[in-house]
């Protein structure tokens, strides 16, 4: 019985260290991973900073204002006026459906039809 | 083992026989064998003493191995619990107030050398300097053989020029990463923005600290950990900054003027929307400041809130107001304008020697900018008066708004404030403001008498301003404004759709060495929209305009910063999404704009 308890303590022992064993390096590879991580946000951050920035750069209202005096032709963009306000009742409504004459029926190209007398 | 009875029979008998006592042979061997455990319970008690101290030995030891071992290694952050942020911006960007991005930081290298470890210096000179054109050959040469270990060549690295310098391929030359502040709008909000540089600098990393303006005001906002990730957002917006300044620009040209100052600002808030001053700079490329002449010719200054001038006419509201306020006038009394005004030695004069008395009514003082009739008006009032509602309106202190420069421009006042004093302050002379003071009290006038303190900053809450006029007396002063555009000095500000009230100001310029230049003059306008219900103060500021369209030049506000201050409001107002009241025909079926 006694050299049963040590045998499955000494069993225990080792199975305890080996998985200690097996903790510890999943625990490093987990830091690893952590830390490859990281670095990897800090360069998508910076990644976005940038882009950022260069967004802000290329929309400086300079620059905008260069592009639609350029593009004057195609666009037609003028600075906001005054006279560019309108009122709702300004704003027509949908023009009435107008029914066209049926096309498919036929029609009398010449002759004259037979009038009752 | 054995166990010796205490009281053995054969020798108890043969002791008896003797005729000894046998008790003490029991003696004897209780004696015995009390030695016996003495002896046994000794060598246990002794083992675990020796156990007790190695295990106090040990634990004593690896305590302080541990402490020396924490004591001589580098520390170190747990990495487990290393945090995901913080890592970039070590200061906060700057935004506007619609999130559009003012400054930001850019991730970049500065190079160093270590000449110890440099291969061929002669080659490394030679080749840097025709990569960055601003370094002399020579120069490069001397520095990295005089023998010192360490030397800064460039703080800043655009990536092609870093590619350039890996390509010449030294050991000696090294790299050390550095956040450099950008600002993508370049010269736009120049002045509000500053400029940053490098503070403290090491291999690895380099402080940026502001240098001017609102970043160096806001230094350590900007730079406090808990808040860099937290954009700072300005009042102004950036659509609204860039059109004034587009109109100004242009005004600034066509009228001859070697500066000019714009101040938009929001009544009811006190936010600042836009703050110009040309001629302007490049914060990413900060000039450096004028050595000689005048500091106020550098394009550094910034003329809206450093520079203080006599803003004149402007100023004549305020005594008016008073005076309807302390119930001594009303808009249709008529006061003594009979010009040339002589009190003492001294004669004040009207514009062009005009004379508009004998008598006007306090509404056509302020149309046609009568001198004479302001200076009378304002001495019903009194000097103590006018300086302390002066005070209230600001005018004695420097103004509230976050930029380093605000601080330094406080107001030229007179020490001594007597009769003469108050007569030529009612005008506008003899007491020097920025543009910025100005447009604080127009707003206060415009905000139905509340001063709201004026801010760059986005106000989530509107501080209780404190009134300084009645509501009553503000409309009427409103009233009398719009009057001067409609019939007065600045009826270049009539505009289709915005109804503008203001008031023209024009400012012979004071020469350094005392007195007054003939031809050179400031010229203001100080306005506020809608003139029904003002919700804007607008403030234009021309310097040393001349207007040579006409027969002869014209250098009164009137023809100079009203039709720029006009067409900043016609570009502007749209942008606010302020409605034109433009007087339609009703839409019927021929003007009703019909989509197919």
């Amino acid at each position: 019985m006694r050299a049963l308890v040590y045998l499955l303590t000494f069993a225990a022992v080792i199975g305890l260290g080996f998985w200690a064993y097996k903790e510890n390096y999943a625990t490093q590879q987990a830091l690893k991973d952590v830390s490859r991580l990281n670095s990897e946000i800090a360069d998508l951050r910076e990644a976005l900073s940038i882009q950022r920035a260069e967004w802000a750069y290329l929309n400086r209202p300079d620059r905008l204002r260069e592009l639609s005096t350029i593009n004057f032709d195609r666009l037609r963009l003028l600075p906001m006026e005054p006279e560019q306000f309108g009122l709702a009742s300004e704003v027509a409504y949908p023009a009435p459906v107008v029914s066209l004459p049926d096309v498919n029926a036929p029609v009398d190209i010449s002759g004259e039809q037979e009038q009752n007398p | 083992m054995t166990r010796t009875p205490l009281r053995p029979l054969a020798r108890i008998l043969s002791a008896r026989a003797a005729g000894e006592n046998p008790d003490s042979i029991e003696r004897e061997n209780l004696r015995a064998r009390h030695e016996v455990m003495r002896e046994k319970s000794r060598k246990r008690s002794e083992g675990r003493l020796l156990i007790l101290g190695l295990s106090f030995f040990m634990a004593f030891t690896v305590v302080g191995a541990r402490m020396g071992l924490l004591a001589a290694s580098e520390p170190m952050e747990p990495r487990s619990a290393a945090p995901g942020a913080a890592i970039l911006a070590q200061r906060a960007d700057i935004t506007d107030r619609n999130g559009r991005v003012m400054a930001t930081n850019l991730v970049t290298h500065a190079l160093y050398a270590q000449p110890k470890d440099m291969v061929d210096p002669e080659r490394v000179a030679r080749e840097l300097a025709v990569i960055f054109p601003d370094l002399k050959e020579e120069d490069l040469h001397r520095r990295l053989t005089d023998g010192r270990s360490f030397l800064w060549i460039k703080k800043k690295l655009s990536p092609e020029q870093m590619q350039k310098v890996h390509e010449i391929g030294d050991p000696g030359l090294l790299f050390g990463p550095r956040e450099m502040r950008l600002y993508p709008n370049g010269r736009l909000a120049a002045h509000v923005l500053g400029g940053a540089s490098f503070g403290t600098e090491g291999v690895n990393s380099a402080e940026v600290i502001g240098t001017a303006g609102l970043e160096k005001f806001l230094d350590d906002r900007l730079r406090d950990p808990a808040q860099t990730a937290e954009p700072l957002q300005l009042s102004l917006d950036l659509t609204l900054q860039s059109a004034v300044t587009e109109v100004l620009d242009t005004g600034m040209k066509m009228m001859n003027a070697k500066g000019a100052a714009a101040v938009l600002m929001d009544v009811r808030t006190g936010e600042i929307l836009s703050l110009v001053s040309l001629p302007d700079f490049d914060p990413n490329d900060r000039p450096n400041p004028l050595v000689k002449g005048d500091p106020g010719d550098s394009p550094l200054f910034n003329r809206a809130v450093q520079g203080v001038y006599e803003l004149g006419s402007t100023f004549k509201i305020f005594a008016v107001a008073q005076a309807l306020e302390l119930g001594l006038v009303k808009p249709d009394t008529l006061v003594d304008a009979n010009a040339p005004m002589v009190w003492g030695k001294f004669r004040i004069k009207e514009f062009r020697n005009h004379n508009y008395g004998p008598y006007l009514s306090v509404a056509d003082v302020i149309a046609k900018s009568s001198n004479v009739g302001t200076a009378h008006v304002a001495l019903m009032v009194g000097g103590l008066k006018q300086q302390a509602f002066l005070k209230t309106l600001g005018f004695f202190e420097p103004t509230p708004i976050e930029m380093v420069e605000a601080k330094s421009s406080r107001p030229l006042v007179q020490k001594n404030w007597s009769d003469i004093v108050t007569i030529t302050v009612s005008y506008g002379h003899g007491l020097s403001a920025s543009p910025m003071h100005l447009a604080a009290a127009y707003s206060a006038i415009a905000n139905g008498g509340v001063a709201v303190p004026p801010t760059l900053l986005r106000r989530k809450t509107v501080p209780e301003g404190t009134r300084v006029m009645s509501e009553r007396v503000a409309r009427q002063a409103v009233d009398m404004l719009a009057g001067v555009v409609e019939h007065g000095t600045a009826s270049y500000a009539k505009l289709e759709g915005y109804a503008i009230a203001g008031k023209t100001g024009t400012a012979d310029k004071p020469k350094p060495t005392g007195g007054y230049y003939k031809d050179k003059v400031i010229n203001t306008f100080a306005s506020m929209f809608p003139a029904d219900n003002p919700r804007y103060v607008l403030i234009v500021t021309l310097d040393e305009p001349v207007d040579t369209s006409g027969s002869e030049p014209r250098r009164t506000a009137g023809y100079t910063a009203v039709p720029v201050a006009a067409e900043v409001v016609r570009r502007v107002a749209p942008l606010l999404g302020i409605r034109p009241k433009i007087e339609l025909p009703p839409a019927n079926a021929l003007t009703a704009v019909v989509h197919n």
